[in-house]
């Protein structure tokens, strides 16, 4: 591998201010991704800025009944904080869903944000990737696509977002704090994430050197009545390939507020706006659950090998919802 | 004398050293002056290489050579081409090593591998098995040396006159082995020989390799593997690893360390060939077989014939009047497969034990109660007797211990909220075979015993088993005994596999340690006052005397499972196997090699496939987080049990073998217990949630 520095910078602006000097340097949080990445050539920094160590490991409970959780907070650390477990149970359950209890210990809230698709294409410096090297084509588009996307790809990238957490994230209108070089700024999570298009090498829209410093959930008291649900190959660790985050207000029958989220369906966390639309202000039924699922992949275009996609998250749309409405009812 | 010891669980002897990380593996001997090897893959399928610029790499500090075909000592060509590495400028598959570069750092090796410019002059080329591949032959042989097809009766007129009747073809990905060790060598060449500390299965086959491709007297080359960590038959002999690193150590004149990368496991070391088994049964009303058709369809690489006996397991399993088996090859531009746990029988009776299950529900008779009528009095393909074959009382052993009696066959009866609940069985037999081995045994002045053979512990517990096998040969308490192995110094021995492990080693072990008895009866006192007494043996002549006959391990294996009826999903609630493998020598590490051989079963059951993008011609998930292997989630409860099974036509120890004979049968006991629970047989392994993605109408 790349022989690289190491340096430990001793407050955000000094991160920021070192990442934006050096254009080669990258940020090391947890390293479960970052170091596999730098091993196998996909990722190549001559500079790793260690922000482990900086003040961002907290989560507080904000005056409005919000959470602010750093950025360094490890996955299993924020798993079981009881202000998670009891206001916001779909995040707690997609971080438990998520790799192995090893990887969560190390794995930090920004750093999960920020994960690199598993496409294996783009894994592997002997196949071709946009992504990785733009230009080279996607070896994924007509290959073995079976866990990629079926919405919003584009023929330069056909890659999903492996994150959990930010499924569940998605659902709840999180906002990033995040540090540039001009100082802090707020970014809503939907619009942290970028569809692949004409630029799958540009991942986020954040500017190059930006640090998550912080993720704050809204105030939502329906979260309580929330739930994830991750579908796998195996019961343990592996990566999803359909999930659904669900968050389910009723009035009665009548559905008053849902936030649906669906994870490895896209480049991003998916948000599915018009499924929630399809539900919100009607009486709940499965047979609306499936409805707004149909409404939500109306535009969906499966690849050669994971047509079952749909059905799938179909399938989990229905239940997880049917699941919530039931548990709200008794 | 036996003092109990054979019989008796006992943990590990090495186990502590293990856990605390004392153990030495291959590349973790301190060794001075040690450099670093990393292999350079091809990246064409099949072609020839037109030119190597190493100058970039060798411009890295650190780094001090760059071998390839151009520059690489000479070796003598072996009978596996395979291994003759950096010799010429044709390759053959994608990931064929064609150049390794030695560095003074592991970092320096593997960045400098990434600058060695490679130009190819790549031609077409074919990766996928067809049924219909125009390469298609028939091998001479298939493995180790069976008959390639066998026929008895007349199999179409059976098969055309029987009342009932089942014809299903299955098929089977690449299985790929990655060992949790990766293939490793620590190479180091002293006053022209070789010292290698290498993980592998059989020290002395990699002895004898190593001598013929550096063309070095036996004595010359010495192979340590005091431990090593797994290799399900990929290390059963000499492989890349070890060849590269003895070839880089002679270029640089320092030891040199090489380990393979896990992404490199997914080839180059071999794997499991897919298979495409069309079975065809026949019987009458009352379920007794009448014909039986096994065709198997593999692939081997364009290097080297490797043909599994993929049918060979249905040759001896059930019985009728009659049966065909067949083998056809073809040759393809990929790495060439090799052993993989119980090659031939494990994807052999995937099939055979799945079309087993379609017959039963096709003549509506219990899957348990069609193969006790279809037990085979003798060996149908040698019609003589079996040493011994208890096969119906693993099968009644296990319905009884799993609860079978009151199930109703009904697919989608049982449902547990969202899931769906079904059962399968399988029948399962592997070979109970030994191969010839020396073993010495030593009694020291100071009553202690030192047992020496170069058997080799791939963490199956071989090395406590030997231990407990000498003592009660020598009649002495257990803690008198020194066992030492995993050294070409020792006695020879053969490798670690086939099942054949614990027969062969403890064969000799026994037959040393009683010489040692005799020889102690003319010693005044009956030990040592001083120095010591020594006794070595070689089984050869016995275990080629052997009158052959047909002689087997049998299992019975029960699975329960549950599919979620909405998302497909499929776990394992419980696994039960009962086996009947003569004595067990360590009840723990028995259970544990048997349960690890239904574990990789349900594997191969429900997560393994090697995914092949023809195009690059190479299995794309080539690493533990894509090529998915079940984990202890997986299933819920797992359970085996053995019967007792006296066997006095085996060997000395009594033993059958049990490495091996756990993974077979294990995947069409799941299989049909999926099919059980959803009415929906899948045929092509393996059974993943897209395959039973339509049993809900919500999906």
């Amino acid at each position: 591998m790349r022989p690289f520095r190491y340096h430990r910078p001793a407050d955000v602006a000094e991160a920021v201010a070192v990442l934006a000097a050096e254009p080669e340097a990258a940020y090391l949080a947890g390293g479960t991704n970052l170091v596999d990445l730098m091993k196998l050539g996909v990722q190549r920094p001559d500079l790793l800025v260690d922000v482990t160590r900086l003040p961002l490991d907290a989560v507080e409970e904000l005056p409005d009944g919000g959470l602010r959780i750093g950025a360094t907070v490890r996955n299993s650390d924020l798993a079981a904080h009881p202000a998670v477990r009891r206001d916001y149970p779909v995040l707690a359950r997609a971080l438990l869903d998520a790799a192995s209890g090893q990887l969560r210990n190390l794995a930090t809230t920004g750093g999960n944000l920020l994960q690199r698709t598993r496409c294996v294409y783009f894994q592997d410096t002997g196949k071709a990737c946009n992504k990785r090297e733009p230009g080279t084509g996607c070896a994924a588009r007509h290959g073995q696509n079976r866990d990629l996307a079926v919405l919003d790809w584009s023929d330069l990238c056909v890659a999903t977002h492996p994150s959990d957490l930010a499924v569940a994230l998605a659902a709840l209108d999180a906002v990033v704090e995040v540090h540039e070089p001009d100082g802090p700024r707020d970014v809503p999570l939907a619009a942290l994430h970028r569809s692949p298009g004409e630029h799958p090498e540009r991942e986020t829209t954040l500017e190059r050197g930006t640090l998550i410093t912080a993720v704050r959930l809204p105030a939502l008291p329906a979260a309580r009545h929330s739930t994830y649900r991750k579908v796998r190959d195996r019961a343990s660790f592996a990566f999803a390939v359909g999930s659904v985050a669900a968050v389910l207000d009723l009035d009665g029958d009548v559905v008053r507020d849902v936030r649906l989220a669906y994870g490895a369906v896209a480049h991003r966390p998916w948000r599915a706006y018009r499924a929630e639309e399809e539900l919100r202000g009607r009486p709940f039924s499965p047979e609306l659950a499936a409805r707004a699922a149909d409404a939500e992949l109306a535009e969906a275009r499966p690849l050669r090998h994971n047509g079952f996609k749909l059905p799938l998250t179909r399938a989990i749309t229905v239940r997880t919802l049917t699941e919530l409405a039931e548990g709200a009812r008794s | 004398m036996s003092t109990g010891a054979v019989g008796r669980a006992h943990p590990r002897l090495e186990g502590r050293e293990k856990v605390t990380g004392t153990a030495r593996y291959a590349v973790e001997y301190p060794v001075d002056g040690v450099t670093y090897g990393w292999a350079v893959p091809a990246a064409v399928v099949r072609g020839r290489i037109t030119r190597v610029d190493a100058a970039p790499a060798l411009a890295l500090p650190g780094v001090l050579a760059v071998l390839h075909h151009g520059n690489a000592p000479r070796l003598a060509p072996g009978p596996d081409r395979g291994l003759w590495l950096l010799q010429e400028p044709a390759v053959h598959y994608r990931g064929q090593f064609v150049a390794v570069v030695v560095a003074t750092s592991l970092e320096a090796a593997r960045e400098a591998a990434r600058l060695v410019r490679i130009d190819y002059d790549a031609g077409p080329h074919s990766t996928v098995l067809a049924a219909d591949h125009p390469g298609l032959y028939r091998p001479d042989q298939v493995n180790p040396s069976y008959p390639t097809d066998t026929a008895e009766g007349d199999f179409d007129a059976g098969y055309a006159a029987a009342p009932v009747r089942m014809d299903a073809t299955y098929r089977t990905p690449a299985y790929h082995n990655s060992p949790m060790e990766p293939h490793a060598t620590t190479a180091q060449w002293r006053d022209g020989r070789l010292l290698v500390h290498d993980s592998n299965q059989g020290a002395a086959p990699v002895q004898a390799t190593l001598a013929e491709l550096f063309e070095l007297p036996r004595e010359a080359v010495r192979v340590v593997a005091e431990h090593v960590g797994g290799g399900f038959g990929s290390k059963g002999y000499a492989k890349a690893a070890v060849v590269l690193a003895a070839l880089a150590a002679r270029q640089v004149d320092r030891p040199v360390r090489l380990a393979l990368t896990r992404q490199q496991l997914f080839g180059p070391i071999g794997y499991r060939t897919p298979t495409i088994q069309r079975v065809r049964l026949a019987a009458d009303a009352d379920g007794r077989l009448t014909a039986i058709c096994h065709d198997s369809i593999t692939q081997t690489s364009t290097i080297r014939e490797f043909a599994e006996q993929v049918a060979v397991y249905t040759r001896s399993m059930y019985a009728a009047p009659h049966r065909r088996t067949t083998h056809r090859l073809v040759r393809l531009d990929v790495p060439t497969p090799f052993w993989m746990r119980a090659p031939g029988e494990c994807p052999g009776a995937y099939a055979l034990e799945s079309a087993m299950d379609e017959l039963a529900t096709a003549v509506g008779i219990d899957p348990v109660e069609l193969r006790i009528r279809n037990d085979a009095a003798v060996d149908p393909d040698l019609g003589q007797p079996f040493s011994s074959r208890n096969l119906v009382a693993c099968l009644r052993e296990g319905a009884e211990r799993f609860g079978w009696a009151d199930r109703d066959p009904t697919p989608r009866a049982r449902r547990d909220g969202r899931w769906l609940v079904g059962t399968g069985v399988a029948g399962s037999s592997y070979p109970a075979r030994a191969r010839a081995a020396a073993a010495s045994a030593t009694a020291r002045s100071d009553g202690g015993f030192l047992v020496r053979i170069d058997a080799t512990d791939i963490g199956t517990g071989a090395r406590t088993a030997l231990w407990q096998v000498a003592a009660d040969a020598l009649g002495v308490p257990p803690e008198r005994v020194e066992i030492r192995i995993g050294d070409s110094d020792l006695p020879p021995a053969g490798v670690a596999g086939g099942s054949m492990g614990t027969a062969s080693w403890s064969w000799a072990v026994i037959g040393a340690c009683e010489a040692l008895r005799v020889k102690l009866r003319q010693v005044p006192g009956g030990a040592p006052a001083d120095g010591e007494v020594t006794a070595e043996v070689s089984t050869a002549d016995e275990v080629r005397d052997q009158p052959e006959r047909p002689r087997y391990a049998y299992g019975a294996q029960f699975a329960e499972v549950r599919v979620d009826v909405d998302t497909g999903e499929v776990r394992v609630n419980r696994m039960l196997g009962v086996f009947a493998a003569g004595r067990v020598v360590n009840p723990t590490t028995a259970r544990s090699q048997l349960i690890g051989g239904m574990t990789m079963g349900i594997s191969m059951a429900l997560h393994e496939e090697g995914v092949l993008d023809e195009r690059y011609g190479d299995w794309v998930n080539h690493d533990l987080a894509t090529y998915h292997i079940t984990g202890c989630a997986d299933v819920e409860r797992i359970e085996a049990h053995w019967i007792d099974e006296q066997d006095g036509d085996l060997n000395p120890a009594g033993v059958k073998g049990i490495g091996e004979i756990g993974i077979v049968g294990t995947a069409a006991a799941i299989t049909s217990a999926v099919c059980h629970a959803t009415g929906v047989r899948v045929r092509d392994l393996p059974v993943r949630l897209d395959k039973l993605i339509a049993l809900s109408p919500l999906a």
